[in-house]
């Protein structure tokens, strides 16, 4: 009976170790461990693409691991602590909090394995470099297409994934003090923050365009959220009445981009922020110097340019 | 009385191959996850895999009263992060000691079990309702105390020691077993004397074989059931107390999910869901055995969506050769 559970979970091994071997890490290659702040969402799942692409023009190996929610920051930690275990060459990392990685982070800096931070990045001075989207200036962007769409004046509404995060507010704050700032006569009358959430963002933008029946835009600061401003929308009927602009990509966002319902949308360039990050890595183990911000980068869109070579490279379903 | 008694010695021999089977796969565990992998049989590397199970092993020492009750408690997760804010507000907001501020969470989690077992016992709720209600006032509690954000502990130093600090490093040079594996050792211990050393012990199993012959025979379970939710509800407080410590924050958004962990690791020691048996000891190799099969996966580079299915079918042949044994 014992040795049968012994068997049983040795098959499992066994299987496992397979499935090692299938990604490729047995070879004499410089090693590279990615970790984001999570891994079955598209947009990481792009992100995750975009490593890989950069490990086979730099021969080097690559693993990418994230927690299932950007909440479980104890299990982030584990991971860094994995893969510190395995000797990597360097350390891509979007931290979920900072201080709860530091010991790790100057563990990692006692050992001599370079850090390079992507996407939020990693609030301290031990990443060699950073490679993410200036949010600031690319919701300011969305800010200005809002503008023109809606004839510089009037009534908008922002739908935010959360207050907390630096992407949430930086993209806030870009779009508002855009508005404030270079588009006087437009009032944002409310934002709301719905954590990403499909049905919750479509809650709040539903009561915001209840409270506000002239309202002319909406603006959603990532994909969760501007899912959420589309359901809104159809659901009151307003489809047409309101400008709707999101961020990011998604099947259902460029579907309803496709359709009208949505005017537009930013897009930052995930495939390149995992491509730089493991970039600048192999750099820094090159001893090459970089900069501390690398801006990867971010495009407007919308129906006339959605099938362009440029920003369908962008775009994730 | 005396059957309950007699059932519950001739339960302790099956308990204990349970125990050596469970055992005997976590060794098998360690050998091939050493042949596989250069780097998994290195002392920081068993360090990290302690360190990995301190939290979801006291989780798990709470659930295993529980559940050998024949309850279940599905708010440890989200009282863990209650207990872990709570210290966080009497540490850093109230600038409390941090000894007062470590028994601040204990007694947040002792609270939350305390309800959790007044609703069952008294308001006769089942336990599934009653945890997962408390499950989700927590989890509203915490971010509503930390208003969202994650509460530092940036001006308490000695904070961070509870876990990451090193007494035994300080005793024997080099040896830097992180304090949080001594706390998670010295809990089982407690836990272990408490189910076969107590009264409270011996009428967890009674309860869980046979609650109605345990009250005819004048037990007052309605006290004791409460003191054994209360009693998961503090261990609880103790894994939000790590956790705090671990992370040097209390993050008000994590615990969901965290309770299926600690279940899992109560189920594959051998602890059976419909009551009445179970091992402190059982509990504590099954949460190595997570955190061993976690490690070793990702030491291995296995993909991280595959680590997922071999967690689910280790839980699952686990309890089936517990079946298995049942039968012979």
């Amino acid at each position: 009976m014992k040795t049968k559970f012994v068997a049983v979970i040795l098959g499992v091994l066994i299987v496992a170790m397979m499935l090692a071997g299938c990604s490729g890490n047995t070879s004499d290659e410089t090693y590279i461990a990615v970790i984001s702040k999570g891994f079955q969402h598209q947009f990481w799942q792009a992100v995750q693409a975009g490593a890989e692409k950069a490990a086979v023009d730099y021969e080097v190996t690559i693993t990418f691991e994230g927690p299932e929610t950007e909440a479980m920051v104890d299990k982030q930690v584990e991971m860094v602590q994995a893969a510190l275990d395995k000797n990597p060459a360097a350390l891509c990392l979007a931290a979920l909090d900072t201080q709860a990685l530091l010991p790790l982070l100057e563990r990692a800096q006692e050992e001599g394995i370079p850090v390079v931070g992507f996407d939020s990045g990693v609030d301290s001075d031990i990443p060699v470099s950073t490679a993410a989207t200036d949010n600031l200036a690319a919701a300011a962007l969305a800010a200005d297409k809002m503008a023109e769409l809606i004839g510089d004046a009037g009534q908008v509404a922002v739908i935010v994934h959360d207050q907390t995060s630096r992407t949430g507010i930086d993209r806030r704050d870009g779009f508002v003090n855009q508005m404030e700032s270079k588009h006087p006569n437009i009032e944002i009358v409310d934002i709301q923050y719905g954590e990403g959430d499909h049905l919750k963002s479509t809650e709040l933008a539903k009561a915001i365009i209840q409270a506000h029946p002239d309202l002319k835009g909406f603006f959603g600061a990532n994909e969760g959220s501007i899912i959420g401003v589309l359901n809104a929308v159809s659901e009151l009927d307003k489809v047409g009445d309101i400008v709707v602009i999101g961020y990011d990509s998604g099947q259902q966002q460029m579907d309803a981009i496709l359709s009208g319902a949505e005017a537009g949308a930013i897009t930052q360039d995930p495939i390149g922020i995992g491509y730089k990050c493991v970039e600048a890595a192999v750099k820094a183990l090159n001893g090459e110097d970089l900069p501390k911000m690398i801006d990867t980068g971010f495009h407007w869109y919308d129906k006339s340019n959605i099938d362009d070579d440029t920003i369908a490279a962008l775009l994730y379903k | 009385m005396e059957t309950i008694l007699k059932s519950k010695n001739s339960l302790f021999r099956s308990d204990a191959t349970q125990k050596l089977m469970a055992f005997a796969g976590l060794i098998a565990l360690f050998v091939v996850f050493s042949i596989a992998s250069p780097n998994f049989f290195q002392f920081s590397n068993i360090i990290g895999i302690l360190l990995a199970t301190a939290v979801n092993g006291i989780l798990a020492l709470g659930a295993t009263f529980v559940i050998i009750t024949a309850g279940i408690d599905l708010s440890v997760g989200t009282v863990m992060t209650l207990s872990a804010v709570m210290t966080g507000v009497f540490i850093t907001v109230m600038g409390l000691p941090v000894y007062v501020g470590v028994l601040g969470g204990l007694t947040t989690g002792a609270l939350a079990g305390f309800i959790n077992g007044s609703i069952i016992s008294r308001m006769k709720i089942p336990p599934f309702v009653a945890t997962l209600g408390m499950l989700y006032i927590a989890k509203g509690l915490s971010l509503v105390i930390s208003g969202l954000k994650p509460v530092y502990f940036n001006d308490t130093p000695s904070f961070k020691e509870i876990a990451m600090g090193s007494i035994l490093g300080k005793i024997i040079p080099g040896f830097e077993v992180p304090n949080a594996v001594l706390i998670l050792f010295g809990a089982a211990f407690i836990a272990h004397l408490i189910l076969n050393k107590t009264v409270l012990g011996r009428y967890t199993y009674a309860i869980g074989s046979n609650e109605e012959a345990t009250r005819l025979s004048g037990v007052n379970v309605t006290f004791w059931k409460t003191a054994i939710y209360a009693l998961a509800g503090s261990f609880a407080g103790l894994g939000g107390v790590m956790i705090a410590a671990r992370l040097n924050s209390a993050q008000p958004a994590l615990g969901a999910g965290y309770e299926l962990d600690a279940i899992a690791a109560v189920v594959i020691g051998g602890t059976s869901l419909s009551g009445g048996e179970g091992t402190i000891l059982g509990t504590i190799i099954g949460a190595f055995i997570i955190s061993v099969l976690t490690n070793g996966l990702r030491i291995l580079s296995v993909p991280q969506e595959w680590q997922i299915v071999v967690t689910g079918t280790i839980v699952i042949l686990a309890v089936y050769a517990d079946i298995l044994r049942r039968r012979q």
